[in-house]
């Protein structure tokens, strides 16, 4: 991968700002033609720096309204517990993420639910039932202030 | 709330495998004439289903090699002003979502940085220092797994 100066650097904040921007405007709120930037936007997707575009959807506009981060300690002293937990957990179609961590928790999880109830019916058959859980505490998400993918480059 | 039917949620698979589909290609993904493809995608952004669409950068190959998952629970005086903190930590530019929640926390914070030291500096002169922060715990993230689309 070549090294990435501050012209790439303008363009991926140009086109944090705006992904939905054409080359040609990119590049001239970058400063440079079209076609070199172009050029440079192609050498970046091809050494993985852009890995592609993302579509945002709101799951309250979906009708789940109700949004749980679940944080969970592990039974370490089981063998394989981070596998079968991680296996077990990713069949569920209403955990919508799982991030492994490092620190007093061992994964986090989102859920998804339409209400409190259906989030209540979702946690007593389904998440309770995932193996090895030693703790788990859960955040019910109010509202959320930022919720952005940029770097600051 | 806007009515899905089967279509609208192949279309919201579609876009949310490859968001960088046009109208043509989602219609070709789900069966549909490229205009019809074009106006229910239109649709769904203006109900707000579709709120937006953001780059993927991959974040280790421009220096971000470590992600943290901050909470914060306020000190009891510095819930008279929920607004100040608010305006202070959004401002971080190394913070990336800030969720107000119920729980053992507050809020609940994720931060790119470029290394550990790198983070250490931004947890103790950026988010320490906010007003009202009372305990604060954080977590680093070593996976991260994220469902392509809404399955229901």
């Amino acid at each position: 991968m070549q090294s990435l100066d501050d012209i790439d650097r303008r363009i991926l904040r140009v086109m944090q700002d705006d992904p939905d921007l054409a080359v040609a405007d990119v590049g001239r709120r970058a400063g440079i033609s079209a076609g070199a930037c172009a050029r440079r936007i192609d050498r970046m997707e091809r050494d993985g720096v852009i890995l592609g575009r993302r579509v945002e959807i709101d799951r309250r506009a979906l009708g789940y309204a109700v949004r749980v981060f679940l944080r969970i300690t592990l039974d370490k002293i089981a063998p394989r517990a981070f596998d079968e937990f991680l296996a077990a957990a990713r069949a569920l179609p209403e955990v919508e993420s799982i991030q492994t961590l490092l620190g007093r928790v061992d994964v986090r999880m989102d859920v998804g639910a339409r209400d409190l109830a259906h989030y209540q019916e979702i946690y007593r058959t389904k998440i309770l039932a995932l193996p090895h859980i030693a703790e788990i505490e859960a955040l019910m998400l109010v509202s959320e202030l930022k919720s952005t993918d940029r770097l600051p480059l | 709330m806007i009515d899905l039917d089967d279509i609208d949620r192949a279309i919201l698979r579609a876009l949310g495998a490859d968001g960088s589909l046009n109208a043509k290609q989602v219609g070709e993904a789900v069966g549909l004439s490229q205009p019809a493809a074009w106006r229910r995608i239109r649709r769904l952004e203006e109900a707000g289903v579709i709120r937006g669409r953001r780059l993927v950068l991959d974040r280790a190959k421009l220096g971000f090699g470590v992600t943290v998952f901050v909470g914060v629970r306020l000190a009891v005086r510095g819930r008279l002003d929920l607004e100040a903190f608010e305006r202070a930590v959004t401002a971080i530019p190394e913070v990336q979502v800030v969720q107000h929640v119920l729980g053992v926390f507050d809020y609940r914070l994720r931060v790119v940085a470029r290394d550990l030291s790198d983070f250490e500096r931004i947890l103790r002169r950026r988010i320490m220092t906010l007003p009202g922060v009372g305990a604060v715990e954080s977590n680093v993230m070593l996976s991260d797994e994220k469902d392509a689309g809404p399955r229901a």
